[in-house]
């Protein structure tokens, strides 16, 4: 957020890809798209392009991680070296820690972990191409991903983040905003409860600003839940039609 | 598997439930806060040790010369770390920074740079040449609430921050040429939720019971955000969070002074 006023990203109420103040880039999701994994999730969203591989619930090693109560579950976010302009060391560094250990608390509340004591289950995230706003996408992917490997669950998590440029607040930020602009917002929700369990703010918002822009943020994971339900069930159709389970009623 | 915090989660979480803290607290409280500015200042040009409660901090501040970042060649540079030093708490463990000491440190950075609380443009010494600012956090007692701690120390340690002298291409320690240049003093505050109460600057034993808690880092706008634990928080939860802090944040930067 470095705030640069010498780049123009707001022109005749447009933004730099045309979109509009309360609009999101397009999305398409994927589910059941890795041979090996027990659950797994593509989203395109923008440029961003983002691969969810699940594992588990499986035995955690070693022993004494293991909590005789409930699971562990264990997020690595994880950016390709080819996903950004100037390519990134291969590795974690201390952002990818921290993403990682956020989506790990989002999805660990609504995902079941007390069914599972002394398991563990693992969800790997890869960024394969980096345009701004990847950590939601990797939350709202590895959603999916959960779903799609069958885990128990109270409700999916969507993300999805707003921010400020140019003096207005908008959703949905793409990297030239996410460079120049006042402020990033990324948030996600458990829909059907309406509540937040990630937020993560940097930049300038007044007391004001910051309520207008949490919903923008609030609606755009809306928008978001509505395409995760609309894949799931898709999905699910798929299964059934292709004789998955014996009786598809 | 986390016994201590097993045990003590029930008995916090019953004396939520009657609306009273271990520590006699009313829920929207700030433990006793002591600041001790140049703790270290024979060596270090900055520091500051910081007790909130039981938990003590110190934060020590180094001052280098080197390149400017090439997007941005006239700015000085920050850098945050923060170490979890064993001797601070059984769970601690020497080694390098773990996810949690990663999360302390990358928050108080956010605060302090979004803030824009050092006037890196100030920084600059000579083309391509920048002052940079470590700031260094040391855990050395752990009673709950590290972000908060962190954050007074670091900022009151850079209030009171001097630059070295740097001639013929040295620094020469020791020796001062002025003060580092602060613009803005942000504040963070974090606040926990347990069961449907919110309690300011939470302990470590109510940081065992918490669901969920909420940093808020403020000068006059919001500069920072971070939500913690696996809980969540409503709108309403929210907003009462963000009001928390710009009341403390104001109480709290009128104790810091410049020397």
């Amino acid at each position: 957020m470095s705030g640069n006023g010498d780049v123009v990203l707001i022109k005749d109420g447009k933004r730099l890809d045309g979109r509009g103040f309360e609009e999101l880039r397009d999305i398409k999701m994927e589910v059941s798209v890795l041979e090996r994994a027990a659950g797994s999730a593509y989203v395109e969203w923008g440029k961003n392009k983002v691969m969810v591989g699940v594992y588990g619930p499986r035995e955690l090693h070693p022993k004494f991680l293991q909590d005789p109560t409930k699971a562990m579950l264990r997020c690595v976010y994880n950016l390709a070296p080819f996903s950004v302009d100037e390519r990134k060391k291969p590795g974690p560094d201390r952002r990818s820690v921290e993403i990682s250990k956020v989506t790990s608390e989002a999805l660990s509340s609504v995902v079941m972990l007390e069914r599972f004591p002394n398991t563990v289950i693992d969800v790997f995230i890869e960024i394969l191409q980096a345009d701004a706003g990847t950590r939601c996408v990797g939350l709202t992917a590895a959603s999916l991903a959960l779903a799609d490997a069958g885990i128990p669950m109270k409700d999916l998590v969507s993300a999805c983040s707003a921010g400020k440029v140019d003096g207005q607040v908008v959703v949905d930020l793409m990297k030239e905003e996410d460079n120049f602009g006042e402020c990033d917002l990324p948030m996600a929700i458990i829909p059907k409860k309406g509540e937040i369990v990630l937020l993560q703010m940097d930049g300038k918002l007044s007391r004001d600003e910051f309520k207008e822009a949490y919903k923008l943020a609030y609606d755009g994971c809306m928008k978001v839940y509505d395409l995760q339900r609309k894949t799931l069930m898709e999905s699910m159709k798929k299964f059934v039609g292709e004789g998955g389970i014996e009786n598809g009623d | 598997m986390e016994i201590e915090g097993y045990l003590k989660k029930d008995y916090i979480t019953n004396l939520v439930n009657e609306s009273k803290r271990e520590d006699g607290r009313k829920f929207d409280e700030h433990r006793k806060i002591i600041i001790d500015n140049g703790y270290v200042k024979d060596k270090a040009p900055g520091s500051c040790f910081v007790q909130l409660g039981k938990t003590k901090v110190l934060a020590g501040i180094s001052i280098d010369v080197g390149e400017p970042f090439p997007d941005r060649p006239n700015d000085g540079v920050m850098s945050t770390s923060t170490e979890f030093r064993p001797m601070a708490s059984p769970r601690f463990e020497s080694g390098p920074p773990n996810e949690d000491s990663i999360e302390v440190a990358r928050v108080i950075d956010r605060g302090i740079r979004e803030a824009g609380a050092i006037d890196t443009k100030k920084l600059l010494i000579e083309d391509n040449l920048v002052w940079i600012v470590f700031i260094d956090i040391h855990i050395l007692d752990h009673d709950g609430n590290l972000i908060d701690a962190g954050g007074i120390a670091a900022m009151s340690a850079l209030l009171n921050t001097r630059l070295p002298k740097y001639e013929d291409g040295k620094i020469i320690y020791g020796e001062y040429s002025g003060k580092l240049p602060i613009a803005r003093v942000p504040i963070p505050c974090t606040t926990a939720k347990i069961g449907k109460a919110l309690l300011v600057d939470p302990s470590l034993n109510e940081e065992y019971a918490m669901d969920a808690r909420l940093t808020v880092s403020t000068t006059e706008n919001i500069n920072a955000m971070q939500k913690g634990g696996t809980g969540s928080f409503n709108e309403e939860e929210i907003m009462a969070c963000v009001d928390a802090a710009f009341e403390k944040g104001n109480q709290i930067r009128k104790m810091l002074s410049t020397d």
